[in-house]
Parts: structure tokens; C-alpha cells; sequence
């Protein structure tokens, strides 16, 4: 079998809050394959956030062991963690996060900008990662003359322009309606079937559900980690438009 | 990521939050123009002193007749006419530091020439006298021995005098061999003075005629006083290497003791070493155009101020721009550039305004206030660099703290 591309060991991460000690992870065994899409679902306070961030080596565990990829991760310097996050994992957030009176293809390139490429190459990638979602026409448009979908689908499309191994997404039907969402989970799904790992937190069952595999979390722990047979959102969103309608 | 991006990003900031850019960069522009237009001004004072020093002729020193006591009445310096043209040959044989020494009697009088009349200076003069002032003919000849002991009817003539006797635009080699009258006594110019401008007090040195000593005792100026051979001033050139002072003090010592003055008796003379008192002048001009500028740099200084705290907003307002640059890959030492040239781009935009303002300001301050003002390349690059380091170090602490942020906690501030 393959090395997981996520392979977590006893992983804590404890805070100090005032005169308690906060533990947001408490242990956390995970192995995660290439090529999964897998929901972390639990209520807030569950430690599904912090794992998202160990996981994108946005924050160090306080102990414990996280292989990216079989690359061990948790002593390596901010720089090296830069580079990880730069090359191997891509970022959905739920406030978009798009840089405001920016083109969407600048939006794009700008974990581009961070690597040595030349600015034609730059813009030839973001170029063909906005029309792989859809949005090759609006490539000067900014942030703000764009929808909550199409600024989502723009950074989806940044998490990709690297080539990433991985796809972490933190709530990213949250700031978003129901058939936005769709959109959105439908996008995800048709990458995570050409190949890419994604892992999403979520505290909606309905978006959990179109993941195949839902790992649950309380107070820092693995409540449950189970397979599920994943409901398709592409089937869903023609259900409910009849195809030829405008998109 | 590449300098340009980087200049690239810098620009796009500053264009989104123009007014608040150009409000930072105002105190930067004051600065920076301050600084070129005090630099200006103070470089135009030193160079008129220079150019006065230079028009002086080096090392130069007067003796100036003193006061004399009359029976109590102390009369002002110039009073009497106590030096001698014996004086002047004692000194230049006996103090051998001197180079030359120049007698010279002065007065005024009426010029006449066809139907055109000036009243001037006229001096009685020596050929010594215009070696002490490093005064050259630009046309003509100089006095010759015998003109000077038969006090002939010749005379040398200042750029201005001849503009006004024969005409603004006439060709300064037509006005030797001409006769004018000098207070009714006829004499013929024998060559034209080279332009020599404004001297230390502003008079306007060109304004003048030059006759040989004798013919300015004999025939314009009265009889004879005595056999004495009395003269108005001397003016001495000291050599290149001797020193000033001791020059000064043999040439008093000597004078006293020809003057049979007793100790404790008040020189009946002065001596002033114009060239030391000049270079004084410039010495306090130089110090004065240092602090103008001193001063122009703290307005530099709080525009750097400026800087910083502008740039410390844009860092907060910015947090999760940060965050989420950091997130897809940014390095902590981009961030900082990024901060870094923002506020580097800032204050030399500044800079430049800087110096078109201060190019204007120091025009203006000469159209205006009429003083001379000198650009200098230096100055303008001085301050230039000046501004950019200010944006250096006031923009390094608050790009230091943007670099600083960890990513989790500038991707999740509200």
C-alpha cells in the first residue's frame, strides 16, 4: 500500500488560557490515503480547526508526530514550513480570503508569486486553473464585482495553481446558500476524482455527506471515523436545474 | 518573490489609500525640499564670501592711518594721514614675509569725456598695488617707471567708469589711447581693468580710475604735505607660506618704531587682515548653511515618523493579507520586504517631489528674497538618499512585525 499522505501519531496541541490549560488536540491517531475526501465534523470547541491547521502546517503540534506525504513535519524551520504549505497543500477558507481590489487571476497566481516562476508561466497557470472552474471569462474581474460562489471557485482555484497533494478547506460552504454550496462541494468532489486529496471541515451534515469518509471530533479526540458512501453534488445540482438553464 | 512583484504589490497599496499615501509622503516632500532649498541658500552665501575672497586676491592685509590725539580730542580712525610712502618701502625691505606692498592715496572726482561726465573713486596706485589685489589688464598696458616718478597724465580704468563714460556697448580696446579729463586735468587712459564685481560690502569695485601715485599727490589731489610723501592706505600682500599673524605683528612693531611711539601709546595706525576676516565669514556662513540643513533634516525626521506610523496601520489593517500570504508560502523574509519596500517606495516617491520642490524653492527664494543660491548635484542626492534611508529605518520596524506574525494568528484576525 501507498504512504498516506497524512499520517498523524498521538498528535496534541494544549493552550494556556488564563490559569487552564486548554487541550484542542488530545491524542489524535489519523491516517489519511491519497486520493480521499474525507469531512472533519464535530461542534465547535471539538479541535477540528486546530487539526485543519496542523494539518496545513499553518501551527506546530505540542507534541506528537505528523508525516506529510512521509515527509516528517513538526521540526522543520517556518521558512521550510513556508515551502510545504507553497508547494504541497492548497487552502479553502470560508471567508474566501481573496485579496481585495486584486484581479482574480492575480488572486490566483499569488502563491505563484512566492516561487521562482517567470510572470508569463505565472499567468498561463492561473489562467488555466480559473477556466478549469469555470471562471476563464472573469480573469480581470476584482473580489468585489464577483458572487460568494464565483470568489470561492477564484479561491479554489489559488489552492490548485501549485499543484498541490493536498486541499484543506475550512467551512467552505459556510458564507454560502444552499445551491452555491452545491456548486462548490460539486467542484470539489470532480478534483478529488481527478486525483487530489481533500480534506474539509464542516459542521453541516449535508456537506459532510458528500464525502467518503466522515471523521468525527470531541474535546480533542476521535469520536468516530467511518466510510460513507458519498452522495454525488453534481447529480444533485441537475436534479434540481433542468440542464440548458443558465448558470 | 522577484523585486518587481514586490515594487508591483508596494505600488498597488499606496495607489489603493492615495490620500492617506500622499498625506505620509507630504512630511517626507517638506523634508526633502527643506533640506535642498537650506543647502541652496546657505552654498549661495559661501560662495559669495568665496567669490569675494577670490576677488580680494589672497592674503591680503591694510594699513589704515588710526586715530591721533589732539590735545584730548581723539579724532576717528582715518583722521590723520600718519603713513608714508617710506612706511610702505620700510616695510617691504625689512619684513621679508611680505610679497608686495601697494601705497595708494584715494579721492573722488568729476570725469569728463566729450559730452559725457562720471563721478568716481580715483586712486593713486603703484603697480604693486594691483599684484596685491591678483588684478589683471584685460586691455592696454601698466604704468611704466617713469610715468610713476614724473607723475605722468595717465590712468587705468575700471570696467564700469568706461561704460559710463563711453558708452555701454563700446569695444574696451577702443577706450585706451582715448583723453578724458579727470577733475579738469586731461589724461589719457592707458589700458582697461579686468571686471573684479562687488566687493565685501557691496560696492561695486569696477566703479574706478587709477593714476600713478605721484600724479594723484601732484596733480589732483593738493600740493605736496610736507616732504613726507604722506599716502592714504597700503595694502600688503603676505607670501603664501608665511603666517598671517606674525606678519601683522612685525609690520606694527616696525611701523611703531617709525612712528616713534612710545609704550603704552596707541597705535597711530590699524592693520586689517581682510582675507582672515573674510575667511571668518565664510567660516560662519559655512556653519550657518550646516544649520539650516540640520534643522531642514528633523522636518525629514518626523516625516519618517510619519512613515512609521502609517506604515504600522497598514500592517494591522492588512493582518490577514498576511496571514494569508503566509499561508500559501510566503516566507517571513518576503513579508518583511514587502513592508520594507512599501515604505522605502514611499519615502523616495517623496523624495523625488522633495526635490522638485526644493529646486523651486530655492528659485524662488532667489527671485524673491534676492539671494544667490547655489544647486548642487551632491545636495539633491544627499537628501534623496536621506529620504530612502529614513524609509529604511522607520519602515523596519513595522515590516519586522508583520514578519513576525504567525500565520495562524494573522489568518484569524478580525
Amino acid at each position: 500500500m501507498d504512504t498516506p499522505i497524512i499520517r498523524t501519531r498521538e498528535l496534541c496541541k494544549q493552550y494556556v488560557m488564563g490559569d487552564t490549560v486548554v487541550r484542542a488536540l488530545d491524542g489524535v491517531s489519523i491516517d489519511i490515503a491519497s486520493g480521499e475526501l474525507v469531512a472533519v465534523m464535530g461542534p465547535s470547541g471539538s479541535g477540528k480547526s486546530t487539526f485543519m491547521n496542523v494539518l496545513g502546517c499553518l501551527d506546530r503540534p505540542t507534541s506528537g508526530h505528523y508525516e506529510l506525504a512521509g515527509e516528517p513535519v513538526e521540526n522543520l524551520t517556518a521558512d521550510q514550513l513556508a515551502a510545504i504549505r507553497n508547494r504541497r497543500i492548497g487552502f479553502v477558507f470560508q471567508q474566501f480570503n481573496l485579496l481585495p481590489r486584486t484581479s482574480a487571476l492575480e488572486n490566483v497566481e499569488l502563491p505563484l508569486m512566492y516561487t521562482d516562476m517567470a510572470r508569463a508561466e505565472r499567468h498561463a497557470h492561473a489562467r488555466r486553473r480559473l477556466e478549469q472552474v469555470g471562471l476563464g471569462e472573469r480573469l480581470d474581474h476584482h473580489p468585489r464585482q464577483l458572487s460568494g460562489g464565483q470568489q470561492q471557485r477564484v479561491a479554489i482555484a489559488r489552492a490548485l495553481v501549485n499543484d498541490p497533494l493536498l486541499i484543506l478547506a475550512d467551512e467552505p460552504t459556510g458564507a454560502l446558500d444552499s445551491r452555491t454550496s452545491l456548486e462548490v462541494m460539486a467542484l470539489l468532489q470532480r478534483l478529488n476524482r481527478d486525483g487530489i486529496t481533500v480534506v474539509l471541515v464542516t459542521h453541516e451534515q449535508d456537506v459532510a455527506a458528500f464525502a467518503g469518509r466522515i471523521i468525527h471530533f470531541r474535546d480533542g479526540r476521535v469520536l468516530s471515523d467511518r466510510a460513507h458512501a458519498p452522495s454525488d453534488a453534481q447529480a444533485r445540482l441537475d436534479r434540481a436545474e433542468p440542464a440548458g438553464a443558465a448558470t | 518573490m522577484s523585486w518587481l512583484a514586490t515594487l508591483r504589490i508596494a505600488l498597488n497599496a499606496l495607489r489603493v489609500n492615495k490620500l492617506r499615501s500622499m498625506l505620509t509622503m507630504l512630511g517626507i516632500i517638506i523634508g526633502v525640499g527643506a533640506v535642498i532649498t537650506m543647502i541652496a541658500v546657505g552654498g549661495g552665501a559661501q560662495a559669495r564670501v568665496e567669490e569675494q575672497i577670490r576677488s580680494l586676491g589672497a592674503n591680503v592685509m591694510m594699513i589704515v592711518p588710526g586715530s591721533t590725539t589732539s590735545t584730548g580730542i581723539r579724532l576717528g580712525s582715518g583722521a590723520a594721514q600718519t603713513l608714508t610712502e617710506d612706511d610702505a618701502r620700510a616695510i617691504a625691505l625689512e619684513v621679508e614675509q611680505v610679497q608686495a606692498v601697494a601705497p595708494t592715496l584715494r579721492g573722488s572726482g568729476q570725469l569728463v569725456y566729450g559730452n559725457s561726465n562720471w563721478s568716481t573713486q580715483i586712486y593713486g596706485a603703484t603697480p604693486e598695488y594691483f599684484e596685491v589685489r591678483e588684478w589683471a589688464l584685460v586691455s592696454g598696458r601698466m604704468f611704466e617707471p617713469q610715468e610713476l616718478s614724473g607723475a605722468a597724465k595717465v590712468a587705468l580704468i575700471g570696467q564700469t567708469t568706461a561704460r559710463q563714460l563711453f558708452g555701454e556697448n563700446v569695444p574696451l580696446e577702443s577706450v585706451v589711447d582715448q583723453t578724458l579729463r579727470v577733475r579738469k586735468v586731461p589724461m589719457t587712459v592707458i589700458g582697461v581693468l579686468d571686471r573684479k564685481g562687488q566687493s565685501a560690502i557691496g560696492q561695486d569695485q569696477d566703479d574706478v580710475l587709477f593714476v600713478p601715485l605721484s600724479t594723484a599727490r601732484n596733480r589732483l589731489f593738493g600740493a605736496p604735505q610736507g616732504k613726507l610723501r604722506r599716502v592714504g592706505t597700503i595694502s600688503i600682500k603676505v607670501r603664501e607660506d608665511a603666517d598671517m599673524k606674525l606678519t601683522e605683528e612685525r609690520i606694527r612693531e616696525l611701523l611703531r618704531q617709525r612712528h616713534r611711539l612710545q609704550p603704552g601709546q596707541d597705535d597711530d595706525f590699524t592693520v586689517r587682515n581682510l582675507t582672515e576676516m573674510l575667511q571668518a565669514q565664510e567660516a560662519s556662513s559655512r556653519i550657518l548653511s550646516l544649520l539650516l540643513a540640520a534643522v531642514a533634516s528633523v522636518s525629514l525626521l518626523v516625516g519618517g515618523i510619519g512613515i512609521m506610523n502609517i506604515m504600522l496601520v497598514s500592517v494591522t489593517e492588512r493582518t490577514r493579507e498576511i496571514g494569508l500570504r503566509m499561508a500559501v508560502g510566503a516566507r517571513s523574509r518576503d513579508i518583511l520586504m514587502q513592508f520594507l519596500i512599501e515604505a522605502v517606495t514611499l519615502s523616495l516617491i517623496g523624495g523625488l517631489a522633495g526635490v522638485v520642490l526644493g529646486v523651486a524653492g530655492s528659485y524662488l527664494v532667489g527671485q524673491f528674497a534676492g539671494w544667490p543660491t547655489v544647486m548642487k548635484a551632491e545636495a539633491v542626492l544627499l537628501a534623496v538618499g536621506f529620504a530612502a534611508a529614513v524609509g529604511v529605518f522607520f519602515g523596519f520596524y513595522p515590516a519586522r512585525k508583520a514578519a513576525q506574525l504567525l500565520p495562524i494568528d494573522a489568518l484569524r484576525y478580525e
